[in-house]
This record gives C-alpha cells, sequence and structure tokens, in this order.
C-alpha cells in the first residue's frame, strides 16, 4: 500500500529526515513514534506533499504510483488524508460547507457524481453523531473559536466523510482530554477497515491503548531506528526514547 | 441678486440665440458635438423634452462646472492616478444605438464577452440582451416591465425612467432633486448635473411597502445605462423599498469616464436598502482601456427613524471613485455601508462611505472588505462625523484588506471627527494575505488552488455578500471567483 524507501527530506535546506524505510500493508494501522524534533511532522507533510519540504532522496510509492510525483490535491483525490496538528482557520467558510465543497471536488475528480446537499447532510450527520459533536459545531467557521479537542474532532470527522485510503493521523491526540480521546479514537476505529490504512503519528502511548495499532515504529534522528508490535508502545512509555536518540547520533 | 438674475436671463437670450441658429439642424442628430458647452447642455435637454425648469438647473451646473471646477481640475486627494482627462474631447450625448447599428445575433458579440456570461452562468435568454443584440430582448424588456409596472402602480409606487419622471412628475423631481448632492456638490456630481443622460426615478408612498426587489427590470435593460446615470429615489413616510443596481455581466461602453449620480430621501420610519453590483470593464491584463468609474451616492435620513443601507460589490473599472454616504438626519435613523471592492491586475479603487451623524441616538455600521490582486491598488477611505447634536450616536467600522499576491497594495484612510462627547464610535481594521497553510489545508482537502482561494475569499467576504438579496449574493460570489481568475499560481 505505502513504500517509502530512503527517504531524504530538507527544510530550508536542513535536512531532516535522513532515510526513512517503511512499509505498511494495506489495511493496517501503524504508529510512528518518536521525541520532539525527529521528523515525524516532516513525515507527514512530505507524505500530503507540502511545498518547502524538499525530497532530497529516496522514494515513495503509493498504490504502486510514484506518491512524490502528484502534487497536493492529487494525492488527496487518490485517498491520502492527513488530519492536522494544528487545522488552519478559515473565517466565514462554515465547516459544513468546506466538507461538501472537499467532498465534490474529489468525488468529480474520480468521476463520481457530485452529492447534493441533502444526500451530504445524511452522509454528515450520521458522523457528527458517532463523533459526538455538536450540531452547531459544523455551521460554524471552520476552526474559528474551536478548542484543540473540537478541531481534532473536526479534522476525524472530515476523515469519515472524505473516507480516504490512507490516513496519516498527526498527533490527533495532541490537546484532547480522556474522554474527547476516547470519542476519537471510537471514531477512528469505527473507520478502520481492509482498504482503510492509517499512520498514527504520536508522542505517547496513551493513544495507542485505544487505537491498538499493528505494527510501532520508532523514529529518531530522520531515521526509523526500531520497529516492533503493539508492546513496543509500552516500552517507550516505560523507558522513554533516551535509547533510541543514542543510538540515532 | 436681481442684477445676477438679470445677467443669467440675458445669457440665457444670448445663448438661445446661439442655439436657434447653431443647433437647429443638430437636434435631428443622434450625437452631440463633441466638447462640452452650454449648447450641449441645452440639445440634451432638448432632446428629452424637458420643461424649463430643468434645463435652468442644468445651466446652473454647467456654469459651476465651467467656473469652478473645470478650472480647478479634478480631485487629487483619492489614491489613484490617471492621466488628466480632456473633457472637449468626450462626447456627451449619443441617443441609445438604432437596431440597425447593434449586433444582429450573438455571433456578431465579441466571443470574450460571451465566455464571460458563460463563466457567470447567465441565462442564455438574457445574453443577448446584455450583450446588445437587436433581437427578442426589446419586446422582452418591454414585457417585463410591463409586467412590473402594473404590479407597482396598484400600490401606488412610482418607477421609471429620470427623463420620464422629469415629464410626468415634475413636483416630486422638483421637491427632491440635488437636496441630497447639490449639483455643484463635486467636479464629477457636477458635471453629472449639467450633462445626465437619464437613469431612474423611485418614489414609493407613505406606508407601502415595496412588494419586490426592483431588479429584473434592470438586469434586462442595463445596456441602455448611460454614461452619466441620475437616480433619485424617495422613500415616504413608513415605506420600504430594495433596489439593486447594476449586473453581473460585464458591462462594456465606448465611453471611458463615467460620472453617475445617486440621491436617496428617506423619510420617517421609511427604510432604503440599496444594492449594486458593478462590473465595469476593468481594462486589459496591462492597464489598458477600462472604465473611470466616478459616483457620488448619498442618502438622506431625513425623517426620525428612517434607515438607508448600502451595499456594494465593485469588481470592475479601471478607476473607482466611489463613496455612497448617509447623512444621519433624523433622530434615531440608522446608516449602513457594506462593500466588497476588488482589484486585479491594475485596477485602482479607492471607495469608502461618510456617515454625517446629525441626530440624536443616530447609529451607523461601515464593513468594508478589500481584495487586492495582481497590481491592483484598493483604498478604503472613510468619513465618521459626529455633529454637535448627535447625542449618544455611535458607529462601528470595520475594514479588512486580503491582499493576493505581493505587487498589490490595500490601504486604509480613516477620518473620524467627533463633536459629541457623548458619542461612541469604534474603528477596527487588519489587512492580511490568504497564507500558505490555508491554501495547504484547502488543497490537501482535495481542492485546487483556485478553488481553495475562492473559498477563503468568499468567506473572507460572507458578512457583506449576506447583505445582498439571495439572488443576487449568489451570482455576486460567482463575480467574485471570475475577477480572480488567474490571480493565483
Amino acid at each position: 500500500m505505502l513504500e517509502i524507501k530512503n527517504l531524504h527530506v530538507s527544510v530550508g535546506g536542513t535536512p531532516i529526515l535522513n532515510g526513512v524505510d517503511l512499509v505498511v500493508p494495506e489495511g493496517e494501522v501503524h504508529a510512528i513514534m518518536g521525541p520532539n524534533g525527529s521528523g515525524k511532522s516532516t513525515l507527514s507533510y512530505t507524505l500530503a506533499g507540502r511545498e518547502d519540504y524538499e525530497v532530497t532522496a529516496g522514494e515513495a510509492v503509493y498504490k504502486g504510483q510514484n506518491l512524490l510525483a502528484m502534487n497536493v490535491e492529487e494525492r488527496a483525490r487518490e485517498g491520502v488524508f492527513l488530519a492536522f496538528q494544528y487545522p488552519v482557520e478559515i473565517p466565514g467558510v462554515s465547516g459544513m460547507y468546506f466538507l461538501k465543497a472537499a467532498l465534490n471536488a474529489q468525488r468529480k475528480q474520480r468521476g463520481e457524481s457530485e452529492v447534493d446537499a441533502i444526500e451530504f447532510l445524511k452522509i454528515a450527520r450520521r458522523n457528527i453523531k458517532i463523533l459526538e459533536m455538536d450540531d452547531e459545531l459544523v455551521r460554524r467557521s471552520l476552526n474559528v473559536g474551536f478548542s484543540g479537542g473540537e478541531k481534532k474532532r473536526n479534522e476525524i470527522l472530515q476523515m469519515a466523510v472524505l473516507e480516504p485510503r490512507l490516513a496519516i493521523l498527526d498527533e490527533t491526540d495532541s490537546g484532547l482530554d480522556i474522554d474527547a480521546l476516547k470519542i476519537v479514537a471510537n471514531g477512528v476505529n469505527g473507520l478502520r477497515g481492509p482498504d482503510r490504512t492509517m499512520l498514527l503519528i504520536t508522542h505517547y502511548q496513551r493513544l495507542l491503548s485505544y487505537i491498538v495499532p499493528d505494527c510501532v515504529h520508532v523514529l529518531s534522528g530522520g531515521r526509523i531506528v526500531a520497529s516492533g508490535d503493539k508492546d513496543l508502545a509500552l516500552t517507550l512509555e516505560r523507558e522513554g526514547y533516551a535509547a533510541y536518540e543514542a543510538a540515532a547520533a | 441678486m436681481a442684477a445676477n438674475i438679470d445677467s443669467i436671463d440675458a445669457a440665457r437670450e444670448l445663448t438661445r440665440g446661439e442655439y436657434k441658429y447653431g443647433f437647429v439642424t443638430e437636434v435631428e442628430e443622434d450625437r452631440a458635438p463633441k466638447g462640452l458647452d452650454e449648447n450641449v447642455v441645452r440639445f440634451i435637454s432638448a432632446k428629452k423634452g424637458e420643461p424649463e425648469w430643468m434645463l435652468e438647473w442644468r445651466l446652473r451646473a454647467f456654469r459651476a462646472w465651467r467656473e469652478r471646477f473645470l478650472p480647478a481640475g479634478d480631485p487629487t486627494w483619492a489614491n489613484v492616478r490617471y492621466p488628466k482627462i480632456d473633457y472637449q474631447d468626450s462626447y456627451y450625448y449619443a441617443a441609445p444605438k438604432s437596431q440597425e447599428d447593434r449586433p444582429q445575433s450573438l455571433d456578431d458579440v465579441d466571443p470574450e464577452l460571451l465566455a464571460m456570461y458563460d463563466k457567470l452562468g447567465i441565462p442564455l435568454q438574457e445574453r443577448a440582451a446584455l450583450a446588445g443584440v437587436a433581437v427578442d430582448a426589446v419586446f422582452d424588456s418591454v414585457s417585463v416591465a410591463t409586467t412590473y409596472k402594473g404590479a407597482l402602480a396598484e400600490k401606488g409606487i412610482i418607477f421609471c425612467a429620470m427623463s420620464e419622471a422629469v415629464r410626468e412628475h415634475p413636483e416630486l423631481v422638483r421637491k427632491y432633486l440635488g437636496t441630497v448632492v447639490p449639483y455643484a456638490d463635486n467636479a464629477f456630481a457636477t458635471l453629472n448635473s449639467a450633462v445626465f443622460s437619464d437613469g431612474t426615478f423611485v418614489y414609493v408612498p407613505p406606508g407601502v411597502r415595496c412588494p419586490m426587489e426592483l431588479s429584473t427590470y434592470f438586469r434586462i435593460n442595463a445596456e441602455n445605462t448611460g454614461q452619466f446615470e441620475r437616480t433619485l429615489l424617495i422613500a415616504d413616510k413608513g415605506s420600504y423599498v430594495s433596489y439593486l443596481e447594476g449586473c453581473t455581466a460585464p458591462m462594456r461602453d465606448e465611453n471611458q469616464l463615467h460620472a453617475a449620480v445617486v440621491e436617496l430621501v428617506a423619510l420617517d420610519d421609511a427604510e432604503i436598502k440599496y444594492s449594486t453590483v458593478q462590473n465595469w470593464y476593468p481594462g486589459d491584463k496591462n492597464g489598458k482601456g477600462g472604465i473611470y468609474n466616478f459616483v457620488t451616492k448619498r442618502g438622506t435620513c431625513r425623517g426620525r427613524n428612517s434607515k438607508i443601507s448600502w451595499t456594494q460589490v465593485e469588481t470592475g473599472s479601471a478607476i473607482t471613485w466611489k463613496y455612497p454616504s448617509c447623512i444621519l438626519q433624523g433622530d434615531n435613523s440608522v446608516g449602513e455601508f457594506y462593500s466588497v471592492a476588488v482589484t486585479n491586475n491594475h485596477q485602482q479603487a479607492d471607495t469608502g462611505t461618510k456617515m454625517i451623524h446629525i441626530g440624536a441616538n443616530t447609529r451607523s455600521t461601515i464593513v468594508s472588505k478589500s481584495i487586492s490582486a495582481g497590481y491592483g491598488q484598493n483604498t478604503y477611505r472613510g468619513l465618521v462625523r459626529i455633529q454637535p447634536k448627535a447625542r449618544n450616536a455611535r458607529n462601528h467600522t470595520q475594514c479588512d484588506g486580503l491582499l493576493l499576491g505581493d505587487r498589490c497594495g490595500a490601504h486604509t484612510v480613516p477620518y473620524i471627527e467627533v463633536k459629541n462627547s457623548a458619542a461612541r464610535v469604534e474603528h477596527e481594521a487588519t489587512t492580511s494575505k490568504i497564507s500558505d497553510d490555508q491554501l495547504f489545508y484547502c488543497m490537501q482537502r482535495g481542492l485546487s488552488a483556485e478553488d481553495a482561494v475562492n473559498l477563503i475569499v468568499n468567506g473572507f467576504c460572507k458578512v457583506v455578500l449576506k447583505e445582498l438579496p439571495m439572488e443576487f449574493a449568489v451570482e455576486a460570489q460567482k463575480l467574485l471567483e471570475v475577477s480572480l481568475e488567474g490571480s493565483v499560481g
């Protein structure tokens, strides 16, 4: 599904990723853990296609295609979804309006018919309920004045409606209290399936108690330095990243 | 004083003499000769079959223009640059084109214009009329107008061409014309007063709520909006009217200089909502051509509890010079100004409003959104004046500028004059760029860069667009998209 080989990425001339190798088979959920500054967000931005993230070497193959050759919206339309660590505010544009525009842009690209307002409302309502969100929230300007938790929940709502093939969740757990974390995890678990692959990027093991991954990788110094099953996260929680940071250095 | 009148009379005799001999053949022509003098003013007045008082009024304006404004030159305080206008090198009257002179079918119309109609989603049956094609359009507009007129007449509402009002309702025109924008108000308004081509007259009688937006009629007749349009709208006590001016379809005109005047009068408890979408030809990508749109729009809330609300979406013209204003004379009266102004390529806009608080408890709201792209320059210029007797007056002003790219400009020039210490005046201003974060976020969800910009721009303008009547708002949104086409990437 996703195969990353020897990926090197620089930002503003500074190398951040120094040869990431990662294989995520279809339908699996992989967690990427690592200390601050290890390159976790750089990896997610690079996979989503953000400008200014310069790939200096390596490749990323997604569904048999060269992911790095596609532009941002092509990747999105091919099913790559990034749940942002810091979702952006767009004043005057309601969450519902934004999401409908996004959904229809993607559907159009795939040669599917656009959904009308009524159909869209049905899809959205169903997911709003699952995520225990306030109906009012999605009528407000996108992310404007949202709490941290509301923003994250809204990201998962978008993911649920857009039904991506590859979802990258960048520190979705940060800023969530325990109740919100459970609801979000519940929402994410509901989206797991044989044709949906997920990358969970996180500092903490906490999230992984609720969304149990198939595989855990440790990113340190811009490289995957260890991989294991869910128990690796527990070890990290106990012992910290120090051992890996030393290894990377 | 007496001597003055005598000399005017003498001048009249003299010029009438000239007119008699100099113009007798010209009256049959469709065009006044080039340049502007008293004879041209007389010619226009004669063409329209105007009564003597109207001609007098025009001539007073003309003399003021010739003696005061022409020597002084155009106002220079606006943040716009254009070559000096040679007023003697223009035509001031041309009859509407005859059927034979018009394009005979859509095949004869500039394909670029048609492409624009297509992008804007203008209904097919309206395109011909808008492009000035000499087909059923005339029939359509006549029949539509007739239907409308019937419904309005039942309520006693007068809604007609200015020239018709001068002939048919002289008592109303004489009572109100020039009472809001005096004939010698400023250079462009004075010129308009002398040579105005035609325009619209609306009178809503006491207690009447106008049953429809005064709009569709204009969409179809928009082709005839002249170079020097003159509009007078009176809402009598306790009445309400919503008026839509302009059209999202791009308007071309061979005359570069446009100087319109709009006067609104709201009496006790009356409300006027005046919405404009302006899309005159903005010139090409290099700033060549395009309309100079020098407009004077002003409304007086003459009565207690009256309200005037201006909403404008300005996307066209090479130069826009326009300050729809409210004189809040009646106690408790309310003035509003909602504006979106777009400047792309080399367009320049200097626009804003004046809120003159005279009565007690008067309130005003100003929301101005400017969007600049390409080399566009966009200036908000607004005056809030609180007069000594305007106890408890309140104003809130919000000016936001959005920049697309790094060669355009947004400027804010607020003037605030407060002469009553019980007043409350607030001014907020922001200037921002569409951030890369916002674009990336939208595009990560599958939107193209262009759609992302449109979405963000529409969100930015939403508070203004929602003031427009529903149908107009949708069109205006589309217009913004088309106006900003090619401004990213």
